[in-house]
């Protein structure tokens, strides 16, 4: 019983994708211009992560190694389409709102990155519950983020106005709403605000407990997740590499072949460093 | 032509993908610390996002529409573009060694960017046709290989920089991109 509820502490904690983990940070950006918007957003892309981690993990023993991240792609596509005709059916305020970046939940790189890192590896049930809190631990972050600059932008809390604002043709002093916040600008300020927070936390954290002081939130981070998140291979491309190179190697002159990925390996290394 | 060069205006500069759309914002942040990197990924992407978008343009009013299946465009769409990174890496493996050696890196990189995705779906919402579609996909890789080569311009400039300490990483290149999102307000006037 302790296991579920530890990943899901995990999703939401631990490695929160979007705080920690950096990761989809396109939907964290663009849809974070009200708390309604960011609950949409986040239900929706937890519906999906659920579905696609659940049926990925019943059908863990069936999809080769080899296709697995084609067939993963499949997947997640099929229920982005679900889930894009159900908000369209029963929600059409959030469908519109939201737009464009329901169909882009399929490369939001949580998912995927879930699919290959837990649910390729683990049961059914356990998968599940990983989803359920990557997805909550995703649905509070662009919550809480959509919140920030809600109020901060318009003075209002999903939808309801919280702090009057000033009207100057009727004479009212009050809040004047710093319009930044909603536009594009703001995400990226109150993103950078909250990581920065969140590593000064981190550091006072360590400081305490004598540790060393952990490295900064990793830059990289998602470098379009097909790659490495702060060391961790998320999706190890290197074994299919390896093997499509031995291939090359017998087909090919066997000394110039060698070289070139010699090369090609050095320079992808240094490029993702 | 009036129109051909609005939608290259409005999609390079005024709506620029990265800093008003918010697509592509992994590699953004992820491949812009030197200048020759992200303009290696600069050049990838108008690369792949041109070639996508006449291909998606192609498949989506020769193929959904006459079928009546639109709503499969977004498992079609990625269909197509994995399928496509693959096909561009293997041919310019074998035949165009230079482009390979300059590109390559960054091509399996281009799948999850959901730029690609994004401007395939929007041509189909705005209706253009193929050559709008072309034109449209050209100018919005465009506009992501100008704001990632500022970005990685600056970032050599700020990396010997005295920033506060939680700021390092992450934090100073958002804030970096929030002031570029806001010079990027000043072309809005344009269109």
């Amino acid at each position: 019983m302790k296991n579920w509820l530890e990943r899901i502490y995990n999703g939401i904690i631990k490695e929160n994708p979007t705080f920690v983990l950096i990761l989809g940070m396109c939907p964290t950006l663009a849809v974070t211009t009200s708390a309604s918007n960011g609950i949409g957003m986040g239900l929706s892309t937890t519906a999906v992560l659920v579905l696609s981690n659940m049926l990925i993990a019943m059908l863990r023993k069936i999809i080769p190694n080899s296709v697995r991240i084609p067939a993963f792609i499949v997947i997640v596509a099929a229920f982005v389409t679900m889930v894009q005709f159900l908000l369209q059916g029963f929600v059409p305020s959030v469908y519109q709102s939201l737009g464009l970046y329901i169909p882009l939940i399929v490369v939001n790189c949580i998912i995927l990155g879930r699919a290959e890192a837990y649910a390729y590896k683990n049961t059914v049930m356990m998968s599940i519950f990983d989803g359920i809190g990557m997805g909550i631990g995703f649905t509070l972050a662009i919550t809480i983020i959509g919140l920030i600059r809600e109020l901060i932008g318009a003075g209002q809390a999903f939808g309801r106005q919280i702090i009057p604002v000033a009207d100057s043709a009727a004479g009212k002093g009050g809040y004047v709403p710093v319009t930044i916040f909603i536009l594009a600008p703001g995400a990226f300020l109150v993103l950078a605000f909250l990581i920065a927070f969140q590593n000064y936390l981190k550091r006072k954290a360590a400081k305490r407990a004598h540790r060393p002081i952990p490295a900064a939130t990793c830059a990289d981070g998602c470098a379009a997740c097909g790659n490495e998140i702060c060391g961790k291979p998320l999706i190890s491309e290197e074994k299919t590499e390896k093997t499509e190179n031995k291939k090359e190697v017998t087909t090919e002159e066997k000394s110039e072949a060698k070289t070139e990925v010699k090369t090609d390996e050095a320079s992808d290394k240094e490029a993702l460093a | 032509m009036k129109e051909i060069i609005l939608i290259i205006v409005g999609s390079a500069l005024v709506n620029n993908v990265v800093l008003s759309q918010f697509l592509g914002i992994c590699p953004f942040l992820g491949v812009s610390k030197r200048v020759e990197t992200a303009s290696g990924m600069g050049g990838a992407v108008i690369f792949v996002i041109t070639l996508a978008s006449v291909l998606a343009s192609v498949v989506y009013n020769y193929i959904l529409v006459p079928l009546k299946v639109e709503y499969l465009q977004t498992i079609v769409f990625i269909l197509l573009i994995a399928a496509l990174v693959q096909f561009v890496e293997m041919f310019l493996k074998k035949s165009v060694q230079g482009l390979y050696r300059a590109l390559g890196v960054y091509l399996p990189l281009i799948t999850t960017n959901c730029a690609v995705l994004g401007v395939a779906i929007i041509n189909v919402q705005k209706d253009y046709n193929i050559l709008n579609s072309t034109i449209n996909g050209f100018s919005v890789a465009l506009g992501f290989a100008i704001a990632i080569i500022i970005m990685a311009g600056i970032r050599e400039k700020t990396e010997y920089n005295n920033i506060p300490e939680s700021f390092k990483g992450m934090p100073i290149t958002l804030l970096t991109a929030s002031l570029m999102a806001i010079a990027f307000f000043g072309f809005s006037g344009l269109i």
